[in-house]
């Protein structure tokens, strides 16, 4: 009988644990604001790679797309004619550091790959997905 | 009868056959105006930017645009009168990028007309051009046709002095989306040699007007714009005819505002977006202009060209010679009182590679 009572302890207790910590979907505005500022520091990146020589040639993405205008993040993944299949945004990313810049690709998770993809559809906030689209 | 045809003359005529069949057919024969001696026909080629990488290599791609608009100028027949460059010869102003350059239009067989353009003018400010390659400010007579030649890419002294070394201020200047970049402008200076200058000219004297950056408001985020453009315009509101030619925009692009007629010539090294594509800022795109197609980053000249003009009774034709897209031709409609495209002005003319989002 005892050891029940005690083992329903700690089993209250071990159920209790994580909601004493905080349920997931509770944070607080100064959480928000973290998380934005982390964010905003990975778009930052984003942006000075996207202006920066990432090839072997001194072209750098905004000569092209300043803005990061008339990449179309909202398309991807898209049927690219081109390359003939379904490709995803950092595909297409990789290809311009290989063609255009002539530079390596990077890794698709390589944290530069991230920053540009940040970057890229941070300036395109606001406009509605359209996957597919050409 | 029927006439003999030797294998050496087979041989000739279809090699002869083969070289026109090579080039583009807009090139082989290209006679207008030919009744009328006030008519005539220039070529332009801008925003080459030619850019230096380290020692004699520079990008490949941008110097083979380039060579191409100078090897069709100088295919042209019959030939031009002279060839306008519109500046943005180099990327980042310096000495090399501008030699090259020069070595590169040497090839040309025509007299070229300079117009400078940012990229060539911050790092310097613009000695190098003017000791070797033409004046920034200058006016010329042709056929009855008076042009003006301005350096539309000046701006702020208080900008000027923000920078620690030029190469610093040329890079600034450089990046398009800069958010601490400075509209361009004409200036007092030059805007009052222009009032001297046509203080002489009747005002029935077709006027064009050459500047690298667009003489009107179109998108102050990329410098689409010059600060003083209306004072400008004010100066030239009393002409009948009035035709301002400007780069720097990397895309087809035409207004009308009031008697000036707005046209901007293609880059030889890549395509801009037109501002509607980028969604967080407003901008002053002309409704009148007909989008070219959304460049295929897949054919590295797609998008990119030069142009011919033709001045017939003191307006200009504009054919847009696009390397791997149908030619657009810009003609002045009278009726309308602007510049239309011959074939796409119509909305259910438009193709699907003109939508640009």
């Amino acid at each position: 009988m005892k050891k029940e009572v005690f083992l329903t302890i700690i089993l209250l207790i071990a159920v209790a644990l994580p909601w004493s910590n905080g349920r997931a979907d509770e944070f607080t505005k100064k959480d928000l604001k973290k998380w934005h500022k982390e964010f905003m520091t990975v778009v930052k990146e984003g942006e000075r790679l996207f202006h920066s020589a990432l090839g072997k040639n001194k072209v750098s993405c905004d000569m092209c797309h300043p803005n990061a205008s008339n990449t179309h993040p909202e398309t991807y993944p898209k049927f690219q004619k081109q390359i003939g299949k379904v490709v995803a945004l950092r595909d297409m990313i990789n290809w311009c550091i290989q063609n255009p810049l002539e530079g390596e690709p990077l890794k698709l998770d390589d944290p530069k790959m991230i920053a540009l993809e940040a970057y890229i559809t941070y300036e395109r906030r606001g406009k509605p997905l359209s996957p597919g689209r050409h | 009868m029927k006439k003999k045809i030797s294998r050496r003359s087979f041989v000739k005529k279809g090699l002869g056959a083969m070289a026109l069949a090579s080039l583009p057919l807009g090139l082989v024969e290209i006679s207008w105006g030919k009744n009328n001696p006030q008519n005539f026909t220039f070529a332009y080629i801008s925003d080459s930017h030619l850019t230096h990488i380290k020692g004699t290599e520079f990008v490949r791609n941008f110097d083979k645009g380039l060579k191409k608009a100078v090897m069709e100028c100088n295919f042209m027949s019959p030939r031009p009168d002279f060839v306008v460059y519109g500046g943005d010869l180099a990327q980042l102003g310096k000495r090399e990028e501008l030699e090259h350059g020069l070595e590169i239009m040497s090839a040309l067989r025509h007299p070229v007309k300079w117009v400078i353009g940012e990229h060539d003018f911050y790092l310097d400010l613009g000695r190098f051009w003017e000791d070797k390659i033409s004046k920034t400010t200058y006016s010329f007579d042709h056929k009855g046709v008076h042009f003006v030649v301005l350096n539309s890419i000046l701006t702020y002294d208080s900008w000027m002095k923000k920078w620690k070394t030029p190469q610093e201020r040329m890079a600034n200047m450089a990046r398009l989306d800069n958010p601490n970049g400075s509209p361009f402008m004409v200036g007092e200076r030059q805007i009052k040699w222009l009032k001297k200058d046509l203080a002489n000219v009747s005002k029935d004297t077709p006027i064009v007007v050459m500047s690298h950056s667009p003489l009107y408001e179109i998108f102050k985020p990329w410098n689409f714009w010059t600060d003083d453009a209306e004072k400008v315009q004010a100066v030239l509101r009393p002409f009948k005819k009035v035709t301002v030619l400007h780069g720097h925009v990397h895309q087809i692009l035409y207004n009308q505002i009031g008697n000036i007629t707005f046209e901007a010539m293609m880059s030889t090294a890549w395509p801009w977006p037109y501002p509607v594509s980028y969604i967080q800022k407003p901008n002053q795109v002309p409704k009148l202009t007909v989008f070219m197609n959304r460049a295929d980053p897949f054919h590295e000249r797609d998008a990119t060209g030069w142009s011919i003009l033709n001045l017939e009774n003191g307006r200009v034709t504009n054919h847009y010679k696009l390397w791997e897209n149908k030619d657009r031709v810009l003609r002045y409609d009278e009726k309308l009182g602007a510049p239309v495209d011959t074939l796409y002005q119509d909305p259910l003319k438009r193709i699907p590679p003109q939508e640009h989002y």
